[in-house]
């Protein structure tokens, strides 16, 4: 399964916020860990603040903030925000529909459901605690290393 | 005291003991899944608990979690259940968590937390060194405890069939 970038760059984002408590980083901080323009990220920080997952904090050193509770607030939760992930009906369920579509749909929506189920169920504090358990998250990227790039085949 | 005060009363992780489930804990069994599930089963956890609470104990292991500030009344907060089983779907053996259940209030204060740990520490005694557990897709709140206890999707797909 692919995500957006945007999508991929909102959870690497909300997980830098919440590595700690009270974690307040700018665009800046976070896109060069992640090799992306501010500009980018400035607008995938946007979508997040308008659904209340992060907010922003004026004035010199002033950043963003996770503004959800880690504890329920799920990749759903936030890959909803860039993506069409809900178990949607396929075209297969027009009128028109051949059983050939009908058939196809229905493996579709398996395969979104089983995706929507899984995303639903993992949450950020959860989602911390496996990059804890990897010990990655220390780790710097190089500019070159773009999250669509190298971890395209990981989510 | 009332169910409710007394989940108000262990209000942490300290306060709580897991053990072996008793056959006085049974009616506390079923009062608690009665409340949760809105359908009561007397029938079924007595029959549980004798063939998980009292035979084969070595690979079956049905655990309760009882507060530890009301001793004269022991209270079951929270029950888990499994077993050992093997070359079942061509699996080594595996321990298999069954049921799982916290007393409403009292979720979030570690009691599920509890139980998981005390069950996967049995499951590890016997010899095995993988758990697995089955859980509905639309089942939000299983599904995010077990995720957060570490549980990731396992290597089999379960596939079903209206019978006509």
């Amino acid at each position: 399964m692919k995500l957006q970038i945007s999508t991929r760059l909102a959870i690497f984002a909300v997980l830098e916020l919440t590595a700690r408590e009270g974690c307040q980083l700018s665009v800046a901080d976070i896109g060069e860990k992640y090799g992306v323009s501010s500009h980018h990220l400035a607008k995938v920080m946007h979508v997040m603040g308008r659904a209340g997952l992060v907010r922003s904090v004026r004035g010199a050193g002033g950043g963003y903030q996770f503004a959800g509770n880690p504890r329920r607030t799920t990749l759903l939760d936030v890959a909803l925000l860039f993506e069409e992930l809900s178990s949607v009906e396929h075209d297969g369920g027009a009128a028109n529909a051949t059983p050939e579509d009908q058939a196809l749909r229905e493996v579709l929506n398996e395969i979104d459901d089983i995706a929507c189920a899984t995303l639903g169920s993992i949450t950020i504090a959860t989602m911390r605690k496996l990059v804890d358990r990897r010990g990655t998250s220390g780790g710097r990227r190089s500019k070159t290393d773009v999250p669509g790039r190298r971890n395209q085949s990981r989510l | 005291m009332a169910t409710a005060a007394k989940a108000r009363a262990a209000k942490t992780d300290s306060t709580v003991r897991v053990r072996r489930v008793q056959a006085a804990d049974i009616p506390h069994v079923i009062g608690l899944d009665t409340r949760v599930t809105k359908l009561a089963k007397a029938e079924y956890w007595n029959d549980v608990f004798v063939r998980y609470g009292k035979r084969r104990l070595h690979e079956r292991f049905f655990l309760v979690a009882e507060s530890r500030v009301d001793k004269a009344d022991p209270h079951v907060l929270g029950f888990i259940i499994g077993e050992i089983r093997a070359w079942e779907f061509g699996s080594t053996p595996c321990g298999w968590v069954f049921a799982l259940s916290v007393e409403p209030e009292m979720r979030l204060h570690g009691i599920g937390s509890a139980l998981f740990e005390a069950i996967s520490r049995e499951f590890k005694k016997a010899g095995v060194g993988k758990m697995r557990t089955m859980v509905a897709r639309d089942a939000p709140l299983q599904l995010l405890f077990f995720r957060s206890e570490g549980m990731m999707a396992g290597p089999y797909i379960q596939l079903e069939k209206d019978l006509d």
